[in-house]
């Protein structure tokens, strides 16, 4: 199994968020976890991540046969797993180029690859930036700072493009996009999918569906998953909302 | 740092020489303590004329006098004057570490991360090396260049001796011998630093710095520069080593005067990293430092950059005297704190002359049990019409064991001058941390780019080669007190 998560409960300051909740995703799958505001949802992505502001009660999450407990955040980051974020946070002063340098590189060695030197650097994020549409003025910038929502999505999938992780947690990260931004962002996931990596799509709306397609769509209620399915339940949610769930 | 490196081998080498280290050791063994006699064995063995040790003994009989400033924000038990050698001779085999492995496992490793020579490590450790490097030729083209177009820069000794009229009229005109404790003792004692004399019109070509001085000895605890920019010219100076340099001196008080005539402008760049003690506050430097540039001319400029990572205690406050009409004084600051360090630095911009601006941008980083003071003093004189400072101080504690704080004082005489100031604290943000780890950077790496990106501002006006350094020097100034 490739992702596991069994039996998890999660509490934040003596609330609990997450109540034995059951995922498994293999390779190759794309999953999108879909429900209402409070649900859970980036709680589970920020656990998977390895946030460390939770509290696990209990369960357990296997992660390509790690025990993901085991791993601290950046070395989850150097397992695979990539976390695109509702609210990408601004770094000022730190230039987007070197940092995403540093990254890939921590990556390279943890998987015992040669590390990436500055010009073949270069030459990736360029051509990664124009197949995503990101204007080239844009990687002298810093890092988030004084970005448009709409910028710092795609900033978010310039990175897992070039990080190419094996597990790719997108989280709400259609919230706040005009239609050609979306666009952008869903084209990036879409280009990026091959057999070998997976997908967990945190979405509120439907709309996000339209342009990428999951094998499995999951129906998350007050912490746990209520109902997984096809993609008709998509529909289901589009026409009726999540009320006949709760 | 590599010349200066072996310029200092160059010295060393040549003072072994001359004063041999068997037979005339005795003879340079200076006598510990501060009186007239000290002065008198040190103007000597500089072979200085009398009018310069009548200066001494003048700023000597001052020092008598005075106390040390106290307003700073700094603890330290008193320093016993008396207790300290004021004259070094360059030391003998016997003093020094015989190699590296008798030097401190923790230093080498610096060095090595910043990426220095073996050989060079030895020289910045003190470690006894006898070996003579080819450096006189490379110096020597490069003292020719400026020679061609008339600059002077030398060891102020040679000055002294060279250029008697620039010293008697520009030596203490800044900082004059009686401004404070610390300044009448460096007048007093005094035993090497810089000159550069810039002619009228001549932009320097090339940075400058002890790098291409060929008389760099080892830079003393009472270092004394002097620079002078004259009408029109244009010099760009670089002080200091990225390297953390071994030292046995506990005391240093250096005083450093910039002199920027009508139209012209200095530009002074300081990374300073002595020694900073060890994890427990045990050791390390106290730093007293005075430097003052006087803008004499009108639409004159003078521009300190300062990344201050190391010694024990800082006191430092380079600042600028605008005087002439237009005249322009800047200053930017970075200084990093880690464990026990102390440091109370900032600035002081004196508006005389009219329509005179001033920018001061400070970024002071508090890690462990540091404190770290920002203090600055803008002042405006009846005078100095429309004239304008922007001040903006940003303080980042990294922990909650640290402090930081911010003494700004404002002095207005003048109702047309408009000030502006700016200031914030903020704590190393967790969720900044936790969007670096998540691309897989480690807690120490992320820690080290958000500061380094905090700290932008300032190590962009850093000459280029010195910036790449200084960056590399932020980052392991911060190692050991994160995660």
């Amino acid at each position: 199994m490739f992702l596991e998560i069994k039996d998890l409960s999660v509490k934040i300051e003596n609330k609990h968020i997450l109540k034995s909740l059951n995922l498994n995703i293999n390779k190759g799958e794309v999953h999108a976890i879909m429900g209402p505001n409070g649900s859970g949802k980036s709680t589970l992505a920020n656990v998977l991540a390895g946030k460390e502001d939770y509290e696990i009660i209990n369960g357990k999450i296997n992660f390509k046969d790690n025990d993901l407990f085991d791993l601290n955040i950046e070395e989850r980051a150097q397992e695979g797993m990539f976390l695109a974020f509702q609210y990408p946070v601004e770094i000022p002063g730190v230039n987007i180029t070197p940092f995403l340098h540093s990254a890939i590189n921590s990556k390279r060695k943890r998987m015992n690859d040669e590390e990436i030197d500055n010009l073949s650097f270069a030459k990736l994020l360029k051509s990664k930036a124009s197949d995503l549409g990101i204007n080239i003025d844009m990687l002298k910038r810093s890092v988030n700072t004084g970005f448009s929502g709409g910028e710092k999505k795609r900033y978010e999938i310039l990175q897992m493009s070039i990080l190419n992780p094996d597990l790719a947690i997108l989280d709400e990260t259609d919230s706040g996009l005009d239609i050609d931004a979306l666009k952008i962002v869903t084209d990036g996931v879409n280009k990026l999918k091959t057999k070998d990596n997976s997908f967990l799509i945190i979405t509120h709306y439907q709309k996000l569906l339209d342009y990428i397609k999951p094998d499995y769509v999951h129906v998350m209620v007050n912490g746990s998953i209520v109902k997984s399915g096809g993609s008709e339940i998509a529909n289901e949610i589009e026409k009726d909302g999540f009320q006949k769930f709760q | 740092m590599n010349s200066e490196t072996l310029n200092t081998l160059d010295s060393y080498s040549k003072n072994k020489y001359k004063y041999g280290f068997v037979t005339e050791i005795d003879d340079e063994k200076p006598k510990k303590g501060l009186n007239e006699d000290t002065i008198k064995f040190i103007s000597l063995k500089k072979k200085e004329p009398e009018w310069m040790l009548d200066w001494r003994l003048k700023a000597y009989s001052k020092w008598k006098k005075m106390t040390e400033p106290k307003w700073a924000n700094l603890s330290f038990p008193e320093i016993d004057y008396q207790d300290i050698y004021y004259y070094s001779a360059p030391k003998g085999f016997e003093n020094k570490p015989k190699d590296l492995s008798e030097v401190d496992p923790k230093l080498i490793e610096t060095y090595n991360k910043l990426g220095i020579p073996l050989e060079e490590q030895k020289v910045l450790a003190g470690v006894a090396v006898d070996v003579v490097f080819d450096s006189v030729s490379v110096a020597t083209t490069y003292k020719g260049e400026l020679e061609k177009l008339g600059i002077i820069f030398c060891s102020i000794g040679e000055a002294i001796q060279k250029h008697p009229d620039l010293i008697k009229k520009y030596l203490g005109s800044v900082i004059p011998p009686g401004d404070h404790s610390f300044s009448a003792l460096n007048s007093a004692v005094f035993t090497d630093g810089s000159f550069v004399y810039i002619p009228e019109g001549v932009k320097c070509p090339m940075e400058l710095s002890t790098y291409f001085r060929i008389n760099a000895e080892n830079t003393g605890q009472f270092e004394r520069t002097l620079i002078i920019a004259d009408k029109g010219s244009y010099v760009s100076y670089l002080e200091g080593c990225t390297a953390p340099k071994r030292d046995d001196n506990q005391l240093h008080a250096a005083n450093v005067e910039l002199i920027a005539l009508e139209d012209a402008e200095i530009k002074y760049s300081t990374v300073q990293n002595w020694y900073p003690g060890d994890e427990d506050g045990k050791g390390g430097i106290y730093n007293f430092v005075t430097k003052r540039g006087l803008c004499a001319g009108k639409n004159s400029k003078i521009s300190w950059t300062q990344v201050e990572t190391g010694s024990a205690i800082t006191w430092k406050y380079p600042s600028c005297i605008l005087k002439g009409d237009n005249s322009i004084g800047e200053f930017y600051s970075v200084a990093i704190t880690n464990n026990f360090q102390q440091a109370d630095t900032g600035t002081k911009m004196t508006h005389i002359g009219k329509n005179t601006k001033s920018k001061i941008i400070s970024k002071g980083i508090s890690l462990g049990k540091s404190q770290n003071t920002y203090r600055g003093e803008v002042s405006f004189l009846r005078k100095a019409e429309k004239a304008r400072n922007y001040t903006q101080c940003d303080s980042l504690l990294v922990g909650n064991q640290c402090g930081a704080h911010t003494v700004p004082y404002i002095d207005s005489k003048n109702n047309t001058a408009v000030i502006e100031h700016e200031a914030s604290t903020s704590k190393i943000n967790e969720d900044q941390l936790y969007y670096c780890r998540q691309r897989g950077l480690s807690h120490e790496e992320a820690v080290s780019l958000i500061v380094n990106g905090f700290c932008k501002q300032v190590l962009q006006e850093l000459p280029m080669e010195f910036a790449v350094e200084a960056q590399k020097l932020v980052s392991i100034s911060l190692e050991g007190s994160v995660g």
